[in-house]
Parts: C-alpha cells; sequence; structure tokens
C-alpha cells in the first residue's frame, strides 16, 4: 500500500490530477450558476419564439440567429474585452460584476446556452398537437395553466435528449472561459504545462475530470428521461 | 467606440489583414471538413464490420474526443504533437528537431473533433438506406464497387447533407479556437488589431460579422446542395 502511495506521489500524472481537481469547483460553479438561469431564459425565449406577435418572434429569432451563428470566444471576448472598453459601463454599477472574469464567463456561457435552448424547446412547443392544446382549451384551462399542465410537460419530455447535448455541450464550453484568465480546470492544466514543461499529463489529467463531469450529465439526463417518460419504461413483470 | 477608419483597407487600416484572415478561416475550415470526413469514413468503417478491437477503438475515440473540450483537444495536439511526430521519425531513424507549423497543427486538431461529429451523421445515413436496394443491386448483378458507388453512394450523401451542414458550422466555428496555437486566422487578427488599437468594440463585432457572413452563407449553400441531392423525391 504505501509502495502504492509513494509511487503514485512520483507519478506526474497523479500530481497534475491533484492539482487540476482544485479547479474543478470553479468549472462546477459557472455550470450551476448558468445552467439553471439559461434553462428557465431558454423557456420564456422559445415562447416568444412561437408568439403570435410578430415584433417579439422575429427578435427572438434574431437574436439566436446571432448567437449561434458566432463563436463562442467571440461572445466571450465581446463582453470581456469590449463592454469593457465602453466608457459609459465603466462608470455604471454593472463593472463591478463586468471586470471579473467570472461574471463575463456566466453571463456569456448563459447568453449562448438561451439561444441554442430556446431553439431545441421551441421544437418542443411545436410538436404539441393542436388536439391536446384544444382538449385542454376545452376543460376550462386558462393559458398560464395550459402551459405549465399540458404545453411544458409534453414538451420537454420529448427535448429532453437534444437538451442533454446542449448540457453537454455547456460543459465542454466551460473550458473557453480560460482563456480571460479565469482559473478552472482548463486554465490549471494550461499553468501547470508552463511549469513543467509535460503538456500531455497536464491535459489529460484535466480531460480526464471533463470525461467524467459529462458522464455524470449523460447519467442524470438519462435519470430524467427514465422520470418522466414513465410510459416507455419497460414493465418489471 | 465602433471606428469604422480603423477598418479602411492599405496601410491606415486593418480592412486588407481581416481578408487575408478570414480566407485563412475558411482555408483551415475545408481542409480540417475534408480531413475531417476522410478520418469519419474510417471511423464508421471501423464500428461497422464485425471486428471488436476495430470498434472499441472508434468507439473509444468518439466518446473521449466528444466527451472532451475542444480547446483541450487542441492544446494537446499543439503542445503535444510534435514529440508524438518526433517520436515517429526516430523510428524511421531521423533524430532531428521537427516543428509542424501551425497550419498543419490547427487542421488536424480541427478534423479529429470534427470527425468525431461526422463519423455519427454518416453512420446514420449508412443505416437509414435500405438493405433490399443492395439485394436488387446485387441482383441485377452489380459488383461491389459499383454497388457503392451508383447505389449507396449518392444515397448516404442525401441522408447526411442535412447532418453535414450542421458540422460544417460547428468546424467553422471551431477554428476560431486554434487562435490559440498563433495561426493568424479571424479570431487572432481581432486580438493582434484590438492590442494595437486599444478599441476590441470595433474589431470583435467586425470578427462577429465575418462569421455570421461565413455561417450564413455556407448555410445557403449547404441548402441548395440539398436540394440538389433530393431531385427525386420532392
Amino acid at each position: 500500500m504505501q509502495n502504492l502511495i509513494a509511487y503514485l506521489n512520483q507519478s506526474l500524472l497523479f500530481r497534475n490530477f491533484i492539482e487540476v481537481i482544485a479547479g474543478l469547483d470553479n468549472t462546477l460553479i459557472l455550470l450551476v450558476i448558468s445552467l439553471p438561469i439559461g434553462f428557465i431564459f431558454s423557456l420564456i425565449f422559445a415562447l416568444g419564439r412561437v408568439s403570435n406577435y410578430n415584433i417579439i418572434s422575429k427578435t427572438v429569432a434574431s437574436y439566436i440567429f446571432v448567437i449561434r451563428g458566432t463563436p463562442l470566444l467571440v461572445q466571450i471576448y465581446l463582453i470581456y474585452f469590449g463592454l469593457g472598453s465602453i466608457e459609459f459601463i465603466r462608470e455604471s454599477f454593472l463593472w463591478y460584476l463586468l471586470k471579473e472574469p467570472f461574471w463575463c464567463g456566466v453571463l456569456a456561457l448563459t447568453i449562448n446556452t438561451v439561444a441554442y435552448g430556446s431553439e431545441i424547446f421551441r421544437g418542443g412547443i411545436q410538436s404539441v398537437t393542436k388536439g391536446q392544446i384544444e382538449s385542454g382549451l376545452s376543460l376550462g384551462f386558462n393559458k398560464f395553466a395550459l402551459l405549465r399542465k399540458i404545453i411544458f410537460p409534453i414538451a420537454l419530455r420529448k427535448v429532453l435528449p437534444s437538451y442533454g447535448n446542449e448540457l453537454i455541450l455547456m460543459v465542454k464550453a466551460t473550458s473557453l472561459v480560460s482563456l480571460t484568465t479565469y482559473m478552472e480546470m482548463t486554465g490549471i492544466a494550461r499553468k501547470i504545462m508552463a511549469k513543467t514543461f509535460a503538456p500531455v499529463e497536464a491535459f489529460i489529467a484535466a480531460g480526464i475530470l471533463y470525461l467524467f463531469l459529462n458522464f455524470l450529465m449523460v447519467q442524470f439526463v438519462k435519470y430524467l428521461e427514465w422520470k418522466y417518460n414513465p410510459h416507455l419504461r419497460v414493465s418489471q413483470s | 467606440m465602433f471606428k469604422f477608419e480603423k477598418l479602411a483597407f492599405g496601410d491606415l487600416g486593418w480592412g486588407d489583414e481581416f481578408l487575408f484572415a478570414t480566407l485563412m478561416t475558411i482555408t483551415v475550415s475545408i481542409l480540417s471538413m475534408g480531413l475531417g470526413l476522410c478520418l469519419a469514413i474510417i471511423t464508421v468503417w471501423a464500428k461497422l464490420i464485425t471486428n471488436r478491437i476495430t470498434r472499441f477503438i472508434a468507439n473509444f475515440y468518439t466518446t473521449v474526443v466528444r466527451g472532451v473540450p475542444e480547446l483541450l483537444v487542441i492544446y494537446l495536439i499543439f503542445f503535444g504533437g510534435n514529440s508524438v511526430v518526433m517520436g515517429v521519425s526516430k523510428i524511421f531513424g531521423y533524430n532531428g528537431y521537427i516543428e509542424l507549423n501551425a497550419l498543419t497543427i490547427g487542421t488536424i486538431a480541427i478534423a479529429f473533433i470534427s470527425a468525431t461529429y461526422s463519423s455519427e451523421v454518416i453512420r446514420a445515413a449508412y443505416l437509414a438506406v435500405n438493405k433490399g436496394q443492395v439485394e436488387a443491386a446485387k441482383a441485377l448483378g452489380l459488383n461491389k464497387f459499383q454497388i457503392f458507388l451508383r447505389v449507396m453512394g449518392p444515397q448516404i450523401i442525401r441522408h447526411a447533407l442535412p447532418g453535414i451542414g450542421n458540422v460544417w458550422q460547428i468546424t467553422l466555428k471551431d477554428t476560431s479556437l486554434i487562435s490559440v496555437t498563433g495561426l493568424v486566422e479571424i479570431m487572432r487578427q481581432t486580438r493582434i488589431a484590438s492590442n494595437v488599437e486599444h478599441s476590441p468594440l470595433t474589431f470583435l463585432i467586425t470578427a462577429a460579422f465575418l462569421y455570421l457572413l461565413l455561417t450564413t452563407f455556407s448555410g445557403k449553400l449547404f441548402k441548395v446542395l440539398e436540394l440538389n441531392y433530393s431531385k427525386g423525391y420532392s
């Protein structure tokens, strides 16, 4: 046992692993803040996208078009470097948030995931058949109850696999925030590489952790699918 | 705020630099998409033949590369690629120092990433072609090569084109990441210009606009191709 510990302590990969794990909380907190906010805004924007008012749906559509047509890196840089160069923002209270790379990262990730997520949810909402909505209306549901009890449950259940994909893309996207000097796992891996001149060990250590995070995310989405699709479960008997 | 005069062509502005950077982005995207498609075809082949080892290798490759951030893959290939190439050349008896240029490394890195996505698309397209058609072709006496060229190929392309269009958009946007290797494409040019001129907003908005232009235009191109390949179906 002691031989094993001594061996592990000597191995560069293991030591890198310990160092990179220290950045795990920084990665996680980015996700913990931006994913729930992104989820709620995605739902709202998806409703705006299918709205009957032309102005709202056109505005949301052009927002989605711009965000999906540009790389996330451009968006992160625009918020981190671009917004900081505007005098007006530097003097306002927003500067307390936007001078931190962390909040810039959260903002960019949220904006990005809302664009992709709302397009996914739009597909789900539009897949709810007319008959289901009409029967809801005939039962006397008002608009809010119709959304809460009929449209959202059916739509969310249908889009779970593709939203799960988006969640995994978001886990991967957090690595880009390291380019704004924010020290999460990729940032630490790059620091280790600069220190030890051993790039392969440093990045493999970070890669294993990202794989593990994504594995957890896949299991979480699978659990949700199992929970919200009771009619698709294989019967036990 | 936004300074239009900084984007002039010639010595006064950055217009021509950005034009070359855009061309570089297009070059890298096309090269890595092509290389990625070749890799994807090999991966699909490895997954579909009944050999446990090749299937394991292919599945391992796609799972790992898709589960790890693109930036990490690029760092790994950029910083670790040279030592691999030197190790391989040592086996063949060459002991000198070899350094791959940024274009090669960037193309290979992006191709590695885009191949995982396109392999899924191509695999699905291959499986979508009806088995009966192959049997019909066999009954007509076509040989294996002819079946692939005349029967399977066109239909795989038709099924795969929408997905390949998506992969192309992802690849195009991923090329912004290889700015970390120092290759002067749009993103790198943006950083250089905004550092010199102290006006990041101008150049970042330009970059966003250029990417938007590229994605929109190529999206239209893929729509035309899709129409062309589904002529008999509409």
